[in-house]
C-alpha cells in the first residue's frame, strides 16, 4: 500500500470548562486510512466521533486543547494556521459532507448560487467556464440539473444531502469527511446515500464516515473503528467485524447485538461522562467480564483494547 | 383503543397530505406504521395523538369519538395518550432541568403531589440517575434526553402510547433499552402502541403488527406473523 491519505496519531482533545471542569473528548486516537478505502467510526452519541472530525478540519472551538499529530496532503494538520486550513485544507484536501444538509446549506440562496460560489473560490473557473462546471458538479453527486434552481428548504432530505455532497466534491478533495451523513433518512435513502458515498471512493477517494448506524456503516466500510468515551476500542476488517468472527471487544459484540435484526438486548448501563472518566477501561462498569484487571487501562494491541478480548471462537 | 376513519389531513385544505386514511390499534395491541419519509405517517401519528385537527373523518379514542383537537381536546381524552417524538431537542424545553421535563404533565394537570414519587420511579425507569436529572437539555446527549422525554410520555399513565420516530436519532443499544423500556410498560399497564417509523427491522421486530403507508398518503393494513 502507498503511504496513506490521512494518517492520525495519539490525538486527544480536551475542552476546559467553566468551573476548572475538562472534557476528555478523544483520547489518543491513531489510525490511517489510504485512498480508495472507506473507514467507519461508530459509536454511542456523545463518544466524541464528531469532535474527532472537527479536530482533522481544525474547526475547534477556542477551547479545546489538541495533542498529537494529523498528516495529510504532506502537512501536519494540527500545526497548520487559520490561513492555510482555508486555502489549502478545506474543500481541497479534505471535503466534509455535513451532519445536516438543511442547516449546512446557506437558506436564503439557490443550489446553483451556492455551487457557483463554491465552484469560483476553489477552481478558480471565470465567468464563461463557470455555468458548465456547475452543471458538472451537480452532476457529480447526482443532483438533477432543474433543481438547481431551487432553494434548500424546497428540497427533499435526499436531495439536501446530494446538493451537500455536491459542495463537497468541488474541490475535488482526495479525502472526504462524511459526519452522520444518513441521520433522519429513511432506509432507501440512508441505502442510496452510502452507495453514492461508496461510487467516490470506488474512484480513488479516501472517506472516513462518522455514523451512529451500523447498518450504513456494514454498507459502505472497508474497515470499522468503534470509539467509546473518545478512546478507539477496536479496529477492524468490516467484513470480519460484521460477519464472522464478529468484533472482539465487548463493547463492539454488545452495540452489534443491540440491534433488531440481531439480539434487539441493550447494553446494560449508560456511557461514562466525559468529564469524569474512571481510571482504568471506561466500558468496565457495563461490561460482563470486567476483573480486576480492568482497574488498568487496557491499550490497542491487534486492533483491540481490551484485557479479556472476546477470541475468534465465540461466535 | 383508537380509531381513525377516512381522515383527510394537511396543512393546506387544496393539497391535503393524507386522503381517507383508515387506522385501528385494539386495546392492547401495537401497530407500526412505516413508510418513507414524507408519506404523511407523522401527520397520521399527529391526529393520532389530537395534535392535529384533520379537515375530514372521524377520531375515536377508547370508543368515544373526540370533537376536539390541541387545546380544545377534553383533558380526559388528553392525557390518555402519551407521545415522543422523533427530536428531543425540539420537544423539550430548553430551561427546564429533566426532572421538571419529566413533572410537568403532573403539574399541568393538577397532580402536583404525585410528582416525587412518579419522577423518581420513572428516572429508574428510563434509566437516568439523580445527576441526571439536575441538568438542562443542552448539557446531556441525545440519547439521556429521549429518555427523559420518554419517561414524560409516560408519567400520566397514557392508555396509548404513540412513538413518532422515537429512535432515528439513537443509537442500537440507546433504541433497544427505550424500546425495552416502552415494552416493559405495555406488559404492566396493557396500554396500546402506534409506533411510526421508516426501520422495517426494528418495527417487525417490535410491534404485533405493520401497516405499510404507501407515498400517496393512503394506508394499506397488512398483518405480519
Amino acid at each position: 500500500m502507498s503511504s496513506p491519505l490521512l494518517a492520525v496519531a495519539g490525538l486527544s482533545v480536551r475542552f476546559r470548562m467553566s468551573g476548572g471542569r475538562t472534557v476528555a473528548a478523544v483520547s489518543d486516537v491513531s489510525f490511517d486510512l489510504a485512498a480508495g478505502e472507506c473507514l467507519a467510526l461508530v459509536g454511542e452519541s456523545g463518544c466524541g466521533k464528531s469532535v474527532l472530525a472537527s479536530a482533522l478540519l481544525g474547526l475547534l472551538p477556542g477551547n479545546a486543547e489538541v495533542r498529537g499529530a494529523v498528516h495529510a496532503g504532506g502537512r501536519d494538520l494540527l500545526t497548520a494556521d487559520e490561513r492555510t486550513l482555508a486555502r489549502r485544507v478545506r474543500g481541497r484536501l479534505i471535503g466534509l459532507v455535513p451532519q445536516s444538509p438543511a442547516a449546512h446549506l446557506t437558506p436564503v440562496r439557490t443550489v446553483r448560487a451556492q455551487l457557483a460560489e463554491t465552484v469560483r473560490e476553489l477552481t478558480g473557473a471565470g465567468a464563461a467556464a463557470l455555468p458548465d462546471a456547475v452543471l458538472a458538479a451537480a452532476d457529480r453527486a447526482a443532483f438533477p440539473a432543474d433543481h438547481l434552481d431551487r432553494y434548500p428548504h424546497q428540497l427533499s432530505g435526499g436531495l439536501a444531502q446530494r446538493a451537500a455532497t455536491a459542495l463537497a466534491l468541488v474541490g475535488d478533495a482526495p479525502l472526504l469527511v462524511a459526519d452522520e451523513p444518513t441521520t433522519g433518512l429513511d432506509r432507501a435513502l440512508v441505502d442510496r446515500t452510502v452507495d453514492e458515498l461508496r461510487r467516490h471512493v470506488d474512484d480513488g477517494r479516501g472517506l472516513l464516515v462518522i455514523t451512529h448506524d451500523l447498518a450504513a456503516a456494514e454498507r459502505v466500510a472497508d474497515r470499522v473503528a468503534v470509539m467509546y468515551a473518545g478512546r478507539i476500542v477496536e479496529l477492524a476488517d468490516a467484513g470480519t467485524f460484521f460477519g464472522k468472527p464478529g468484533p472482539r471487544h465487548p463493547y463492539a459484540a454488545g452495540l452489534l447485538a443491540a440491534l433488531p435484526e440481531r439480539d434487539f438486548t441493550p447494553i446494560p448501563g449508560m456511557p461514562p461522562e466525559l468529564h469524569a472518566l474512571p481510571p482504568g477501561c471506561a466500558f468496565a462498569p457495563r461490561c460482563p467480564r470486567a476483573t480486576d484487571a480492568c482497574a488498568q487501562r487496557p491499550a490497542l494491541t491487534e486492533g483491540t483494547a481490551c484485557h479479556h478480548a472476546l477470541d475468534s471462537a465465540h461466535a | 383503543m383508537l380509531e381513525l376513519r377516512a381522515i383527510t389531513a394537511g396543512y393546506d385544505r387544496r393539497a391535503p397530505v393524507l386522503r381517507e386514511v383508515d387506522l385501528t390499534v385494539a386495546d392492547g395491541e401495537s401497530v407500526g406504521l412505516l413508510g418513507p419519509s414524507g408519506c404523511g405517517k407523522s401527520t397520521l401519528a399527529r391526529v393520532a395523538a389530537l395534535l392535529h385537527r384533520p379537515d375530514a373523518g372521524q377520531v375515536r379514542l377508547a370508543g368515544e369519538p373526540v370533537t376536539g383537537f390541541r387545546h380544545r381536546a377534553p383533558r380526559a381524552q388528553r392525557t390518555a395518550v402519551g407521545v415522543v417524538f422523533q427530536q428531543p431537542r425540539l420537544s423539550a424545553d430548553p430551561r427546564l432541568t429533566l426532572r421538571d421535563l419529566v413533572a410537568e404533565p403532573l403539574r399541568a394537570t393538577g397532580r402536583a403531589a404525585h410528582v416525587p414519587e412518579r419522577t423518581a420511579d420513572l428516572a429508574r425507569t428510563v434509566g437516568l440517575g439523580d445527576d441526571l436529572l439536575t441538568r438542562r437539555p443542552h448539557e446531556v446527549s441525545d440519547g439521556q434526553l429521549q429518555r427523559a422525554c420518554l419517561a414524560r410520555a409516560l408519567v400520566l399513565r397514557p392508555r396509548l402510547l404513540i412513538c413518532d420516530e422515537m429512535t432515528a436519532m439513537l443509537d442500537a443499544s440507546t433504541t433497544a433499552a427505550l424500546v425495552g423500556v416502552v415494552e416493559a410498560y405495555r406488559a404492566d399497564s396493557g396500554a396500546a402502541l402506534l409506533a411510526v417509523g421508516h426501520d422495517r427491522v426494528l418495527l417487525e421486530r417490535w410491534c404485533d403488527r405493520v401497516t405499510e403507508f404507501a407515498a400517496s398518503g393512503t394506508a394499506s393494513e397488512a398483518a405480519v406473523a
